[in-house]
């Protein structure tokens, strides 16, 4: 007789593995299917050319909540955290902004521009502090549906009327600003320097196909500033031999409280029997029963791919048809034969562990996204830049280097030709954008890879290579994530569970889908482990 | 990375120590020999003189410059003439203290402000709609304190242009050292006779030179941080982020302190001046009173030894002042706590500043002093004594 | 003569405030600087023989509430209604016209797009209920989250029990619609683009913000308030002129004793103490009332009559923070005869709105231009022929055409608008010789009015003709500034009352009338 597992998780993501170790913690029996042959999904560090190693897709593990890693004890299963200390802005003129946690450099590299906005940014930062605390809360609770009246939504809802009143007056009213304003006018209201204001905004659009003047980026500008590292808010942080890392980690903690992990092991469809998930059907044909599947994919694929839309109601399939994906970046990694050298700070420094944020102006960001908004990659893209050999040495060999640039914008969708034709193009148009701010880029590079949209959703799974499993627009967050009425994890077929990044509170390697759904599956089944989330 | 300040090649050149400090983004001296005695006891014998040009300086002028300034602090401008100082606090709108620092009158129509900290966005939001604009002119002047009692004495010798025997206490006065245009206010932060010169940074080096030259017959030390620190809690006066915490820093509401809970209800004008930013909340709180205070304590100094003896050990505590803050009890509870602590050497004996419930701010009023000694904490007795510790006469004379 | 009440600014809303305070028994003046009544809702003889509704053409959103309490209609005012809700010109001489019979909209939606036909009635149906749900809330003053009476969070029950009362799906639907896009809106239901160009026309009203904005989905709401027979957008037009509206409500004010004196310029409400005592005119002539009421724009009667200094800086920073950003401009043209518009037959569909919007990503390129500080190479139009319903307004024979023009940002980047006000002006002629070329012929007169016009001659700041733009963290409590959005002031005795302030701009007379509740509660 073949096994029944308690639960099959579908995805060996970094939500799908936390899913999992969660459930075996509370004794569960667990799978977790992983289409290709390794763990991570979008985690994932993978040598590329001999002797340098990427984190492919994703590149800082600032939203990692830090309670997941002290539960799951991931140190111990060889995670390490390494802070990301700057940014570096630099500008087309030869001058830049610079920023790190040297407070008063920092005060006086903003005075430069603006004394009024080098006063301001302190307090902006512990406006934004109390704001990520505000927000916080909600990270750490499943949403409650305000349009019911069941005592666990009343109580819900009471429990977040409670915390947001308990919020002072300018709290909440810098809440709602941020909940609802565009990156660049939240930003218009503490500072006057445009440069200042660009780099800012910019931690606004990553992920989102919106611009930073468009209403709702000053809430996503808010989701990144909640990367929390050892209580410090805005600590952004690289996980040491890549995002990859961080899976293994969590790989290896499910695996040593019991998870089997299975690489190479496609899922073609979920089964169900009597509106109730039985198992998963792997694409060579097998079927595997479990009596709970948790699906880490996006709700796409949860809903639209691995089920059959009749066993739906109307509504979900609708709401997930209208879902928005709308992948709008790529990454470029590179090899080089040494370290790049800063037209505005040349030679080595400390500024090169840090980020180097291609923003060079609110326009410049701006007109990125116009470019996106009728189908072309920009012809002057975002990028945030990190060169992780610098801050560990084992991704690249003795001397050399390797260079990660997250690059938008790059509509999943162009208007002309596929991303198979345009690859290269949109490389060349990174690299010479990048060699503009670095002159010796072009000399030192060895090997170059770059990822569109086309190649995450081919490569990852994720729809339309969004990297977040669905854009965090107002609407798409919270009780409306994935959709309005499903957003507890729970799906209308018993026994089938949502836990990625296309729930609440969303994406980035935060790890807090994957937790939270797992609460409610256990509380479903009665196990302790399943008591109410903590904030 | 530290800035130089411009008196550094004096400053470093004498700095036997190496002991530097981040004052705003400078570096401050600590204290120039291995230890600060003879700096802290050049303020109260000779003369000591301070780099204290990391000071955030403003310039407000315009038709509406005392208006603006009126608006700022909780003291009244239009009351202090031209060549007068005022030491205030200002506030924001819900009476709890942003920074404190002086006042200069220097035209009617010009003052300049010393601050603690940057006040730039809120001198110029306070002025919005005034004829009036703010200006920082921090890096545009240099400044030194000759703190001591042979202060005046040194400056008699050097400065022209000024009467100093006439220059009364928070007055100042425009003069020259040779060819160096300087300001010289009867100011400082010691509690001794002492003065702050002002001076444009190019000629900040030619000043120093000067003094140090002129004061060798009088005792002239060059004092670093350590020393100012004991002298200024033995003159009760507080210092930011220690004393108290300002609006602009405090993460939590019930860090923030008013004037009257920071020991400075006297700047705010009896009577309830109206018109300055914060006079509102003031007003309610004259009315109904927090339940802060700001107190000096004297702590039992043989109390403490006899601690310390009883585990074969000097009082450790003696020398330097303590930032760490410290419980207070009474009648058997936590009833606050002392912000500054010091022993000190010219007084002999151990007095904090304190924040403690106002029931227990009058003075006179017993309480103990939270105390480890070799790792056990003690409770050791304390009373609430009046302030300034030390006051001497010629401060003002 | 002791004042109680001192309004200061005629326009519909200052208007609205006046009259029902007069008619709670109150003694009121209200001042008003220009010599016409009605603010940027007037009706004025631009040229010579000619009426002409200088800012708002229309009357569609205004509360039918206030029209009964205060007879405006015994008063002379007159709603004409024109069958057609608007009619869309597209390239290549074709038009679309959406009536306000739904059925008829469906027929010539069904030439475009057979789907988005049948989709259409239903699309009626459902932004109605969403109207609905938002209708409710513009005479209730926002409650304050914080320390709101229970009165008030009562009042703020019924709204919310409505929301209950349209079905859970409903409910979700309109939390889920009012943070997206017109563009995700509209795209949820059609496919075609002159369709959704035509719709997309009222979402980008009261804001500089493109189709594409989050928030605009909201204000397509807020202007299908005022269309409960069908159309998408009001097309209620006043006899006589946007004047009569504002006439009507001075009637109304002065039956119940109020005095209104135009030509009278407010330079400074005065303050003793921390009350508002009275204003002072340009003229020097100071006035006593126990209370101001001002309809002037917030940051103009808290910076410029009040002035900054009787504030803290706190409020001053937000009420500096409060974004304006005019971007709308209206060309108004007499000419000397109807010109004929290229794929409509006869005069029934252009009796309404016509707009020249092709497609949401035209009104997208539009808003990029002025991101940029430009006004838009290809500007979206919305034009009124007010002489075809009503020929009164111009000497026989002869129309009048006004064009509401979007963007034309009031910043401009490259040099100001004294030096811009012909090259726009060519653009929208030069945009109109493609869809209306008998147009430039027949110009007899013509007056651009800009952002800065609106600004010098109407006393709105920027421009912005919404006193503040409709965004999403400028409504309810946030409106004027968070935290005073409950048409008090500071300065106690000092009222707000126009556009500024809850629920908005538009001509709905609700802000004046919330104002006017508030103050008697006072």
């Amino acid at each position: 007789m073949a096994h029944r597992y308690d639960a099959i998780v579908i995805g060996a993501g970094h939500n799908g593995l936390v899913h999992a170790a969660y459930l075996a913690r509370a004794g569960l029996d667990v799978l977790v299917l992983e289409r290709r042959h390794l763990v991570g999904g979008a985690t994932v560090t993978e040598e590329l050319f001999p002797g340098f190693k990427y984190s492919v897709y994703s590149y800082v593990v600032s939203l990692m909540r830090p309670d997941i890693i002290r539960e799951l004890d991931l140190p111990r299963h060889g995670l390490t955290i390494l802070p990301l200390e700057s940014t570096l802005t630099p500008l087309p003129d030869g001058d830049c902004l610079y920023r790190d946690a040297d407070r008063y450099r920092t005060w006086r590299d903003i005075a430069r521009f603006s004394v009024r906005d080098a006063e301001a940014y302190e307090e902006y930062g512990r406006t934004l502090f109390f704001m990520a605390r505000a927000v916080k809360y909600l990270l750490g609770i499943a949403p409650p549906d305000p349009t019911r009246v069941r005592p666990k939504d009343l109580s819900g809802m009471l429990g977040l009327a409670r915390h947001m009143l308990g919020l002072r007056k300018d709290e909440l009213h810098a809440l709602v600003k941020l909940m609802t304003m565009s990156a660049a006018d939240f930003l218009d209201e503490w500072f006057e320097t445009d440069v200042l204001k660009a780099t800012l905004s910019a931690s606004g659009i990553i992920g989102t196909f919106l611009g930073p003047r468009s209403p709702g980026t000053a809430y996503v500008l808010l989701h990144h500033y909640m990367g929390e590292i050892d209580g410090h808010f805005r600590a952004w942080g690289f996980a040491k031999g890549g995002t990859g890392a961080l899976a293994n980690a969590v790989a290896g903690a499910a695996r040593e409280l019991g998870v089997e992990v299975r690489t190479d092991s496609p899922v073609a469809h979920v089964v169900v029997r009597n509106g109730r998930a039985t198992g998963v059907a792997l694409e060579n044909g097998d079927v595997l029963e479990a009596k709970i599947v948790s699906s880490s994919l996006d709700p796409r694929q949860t809903f639209l791919r691995l089920l059959d839309a009749s066993v739906l109601p109307d509504e979900l399939v609708t709401a997930v048809g209208k879902f928005k994906f709308r992948g709008s970046s790529g990454k470029v990694n590179l090899a080089l034969d040494a370290a790049p050298d800063l037209a505005c700070l040349p030679g080595h420094g400390p500024h090169l562990r840090g980020a180097i944020s291609i923003s060079p102006s609110v326009d410049y960001l701006e007109r990125a996204y116009d470019d996106a908004k009728y189908g072309d990659f920009s012809r002057a893209p975002y990028m945030d830049v990190i060169i992780p050999s610098m801050i560990d040495p084992e991704m690249a060999p003795p001397g050399k280097h390797v260079m990660s640039c997250f690059v938008q914008y790059a509509p999943y969708e162009l208007r002309e030709g596929t991303w198979e034709e345009k690859r290269e193009a949109f490389g060349d148009t990174v690299i010479d954008t990048l060699s503009r701010y670095m002159p010796n880029l072009k000399e030192i590079i060895l090997h170059r890879q770059v990822v569109t949209p086309w190649d995450i959703e081919q490569t990852v799974g994720l729809s339309q290579g969004n990297i977040f499993q669905g854009e965090l627009s107002l609407s798409q967050l919270f009780f409306l994530r994935p959709a309005p009425g499903h957003a507890e994890y729970r799906t209308p077929v018993r026994g089938y569970y949502q836990c990625g990044s296309g729930t609440h509170p969303g994406g980035g390697i935060m790890g807090a889908p994957g937790r939270l759904s797992a609460t409610a599956v256990l509380r479903d089944l009665r196990r302790p482990g399943g008591r109410k989330g903590q904030t | 990375m530290l800035l130089p300040t411009p008196f550094h090649s004096r400053t470093s050149a004498l700095c036997r120590s190496a002991r530097w400090r981040n004052w705003s983004g400078y570096a401050s001296v600590v204290a120039y020999e291995a230890t600060h005695e003879y700096e802290y006891y050049a303020v109260r014998n000779g003369s000591a003189l301070f780099d204290v040009s990391p000071l955030r300086k403003y310039e407000i002028g315009g038709p509406d410059a005392a208006l603006l300034v009126s608006r700022i602090i909780t003291r009244d401008p239009t009351r202090c003439r031209v060549g007068q100082v005022l030491y205030t606090t200002w506030c924001d709108e819900a009476g709890k203290m942003i920074d404190d620092g002086t006042v200069q009158r220097l035209e009617p129509d010009l003052f300049r402000i010393t601050s603690a900290d940057a006040n730039l966005r809120w001198f110029q939001d306070c002025g919005l709609g005034m004829d009036a604009t703010t200006r920082d002119v921090t890096v545009d002047l240099a400044a030194l304190a000759l703190q001591g009692p042979t202060s005046r004495e040194i400056l008699k010798s050097l400065v022209t242009g000024v009467d100093l025997d006439a220059l009364r206490f928070f007055h100042l006065a425009d003069g020259t050292v040779g060819q160096i245009p300087v300001t010289v206010s009867r100011t400082g932060y010691t509690g001794d006779l002492g003065y702050e010169l002002w001076v444009a940074p190019t000629h900040a080096e030619a000043l120093w030179d000067a003094l140090m030259e002129a004061g060798r017959g009088y005792g002239i030390a060059p004092a670093g941080l350590d020393a100012l620190d004991i002298a200024r809690i033995e003159a009760a006066l507080i210092l930011k982020e220690v004393d108290y915490v300002s609006t602009t820093t405090a993460l939590i509401e019930s860090r923030k302190s008013s004037p009257f809970e920071a020991g400075l209800g006297w700047t705010v004008q009896p009577g309830g001046r109206a018109g300055f930013v914060g006079a509102r909340a003031l007003r309610a709180e004259a009315e109904s009173p927090s339940r802060w205070a700001l107190a000096g304590i004297e702590v039992d100094w043989p109390a403490i030894e006899k601690l310390f003896n009883a585990v074969n050990l000097p009082p450790l505590v003696a020398g330097a002042a303590s930032r760490a803050a410290v419980p207070l009890y009474g009648r058997g509870r936590q009833i606050g706590y002392a912000t500054s602590s010091t022993f000190s050497p010219i007084l002999k004996r151990y007095v904090a500043l304190a924040t403690i419930e106002r029931d227990f701010a009058t003075p006179g009023s017993r309480i103990d002093f939270e105390l480890t000694v070799e790792f056990a904490r003690h409770k050791v007795p304390a009373r609430v004594v009046d302030t300034p510790f030390f006051d001497p006469e010629r401060k003002r004379a | 003569m002791s004042l109680d009440t001192i309004v200061i600014g005629a326009g519909h809303n200052g208007l609205v405030a006046a009259a029902y305070l007069a008619r709670a028994g109150q003694k009121v003046l209200v001042l008003e600087r220009r010599d016409v009544l009605g603010g940027a809702a007037a009706t004025e003889a631009l040229f010579p023989g000619y009426r002409v509704n200088t800012g708002a053409p229309d009357a569609g959103l205004f509360l039918p509430r206030i029209v009964d309490e205060l007879k405006l209609q015994a008063r002379g005012l007159e709603l004409i209604e024109s069958p057609a809700a608007v009619c869309a010109l597209q390239p290549g001489g074709r038009a679309l016209t959406l009536w306000r019979d739904v059925a008829r909209s469906r027929d010539e939606i069904a030439a475009w797009s057979p789907r988005d036909a049948e989709r259409y009635p239903d699309f009626v149906d459902y932004m109605g209920r969403m109207a609905s749900a938002l209708r409710g809330t513009s005479t209730l003053t926002p409650p304050d989250p914080h320390d709101g009476s229970a009165r008030e969070l009562l009042g703020w029950l019924r709204p919310a029990l409505r929301l209950k009362g349209m079905g859970r799906r409903d409910m979700m639907e309109f939390l889920r619609i009012l943070p997206m896009s017109a563009a995700e809106l509209l795209g949820d239901w059609f496919e075609n683009d002159a369709l959704k160009g035509a719709l997309g026309t009222s979402a980008v009203l009261g804001s500089m913000q493109g189709p594409q904005a989050s928030g605009t989905a909201f204000r397509l709401l807020y202007h299908y308030q005022g269309a409960e027979n069908g159309g998408f957008r009001s097309s209620a037009f006043v006899r006589g002129g946007m004047g009569r509206l504002a006439e009507a409500l001075a009637a109304a004010a002065r039956e119940h004793g109020a005095e209104i004196r135009s030509g009278a310029s407010v330079a400074r409400v005065l303050v003793e103490g921390d009350t508002a005592v009275g204003v002072r005119l340009e003229t020097g002539d100071e006035l006593a009332a126990r209370r101001v009421v001002s309809c002037v724009d917030p940051r103009r009667t808290l910076h410029g009559l009040l002035g900054a200094p009787a504030l803290g800086p706190e409020l001053n920073r937000r009420v500096g923070n409060i974004r304006y950003r005019g971007s709308t401009a209206v060309l108004h043209l007499a000419l000397d005869g109807l010109p004929s518009v290229p794929g409509v037959t006869g005069v029934e569909p252009i009796t309404a709105h016509i707009v020249v919007s092709p497609s949401l990503v035209d009104l997208e390129r539009a808003y990029d231009d002025a991101k940029y500080g430009r006004f838009s190479a290809r500007p979206c139009l919305d034009m009124v022929i007010h002489t075809l319903l009503d020929p009164a307004l111009a000497p026989p024979g002869r129309h009048t055409m006004s064009a509401t023009v979007r963007y034309a940002p009031y910043d401009l980047r490259d040099a100001g608008w004294d030096e811009q006000r012909g090259r726009l002006a060519d653009t929208i002629l030069g945009l109109l010789d493609e869809y209306v070329p008998e147009v430039r012929p027949r110009i007899l007169h013509q007056r651009l009015l800009t952002p800065l016009d609106w600004e010098r001659e109407y006393g709105l700041t920027e421009g912005g003709t919404y006193h503040g733009q409709m965004d999403l963290d400028q409504l309810l409590f946030m409106r004027p500034v968070p935290g005073w959005g409950r048409y008090r002031t500071p300065v106690a005795g000092l009222y707000l009352c126009g556009s500024g302030t809850h629920p908005g701009g538009g001509v709905t007379g609700a802000p004046g009338f919330n104002a006017a509740r508030e103050v008697l509660r006072d």
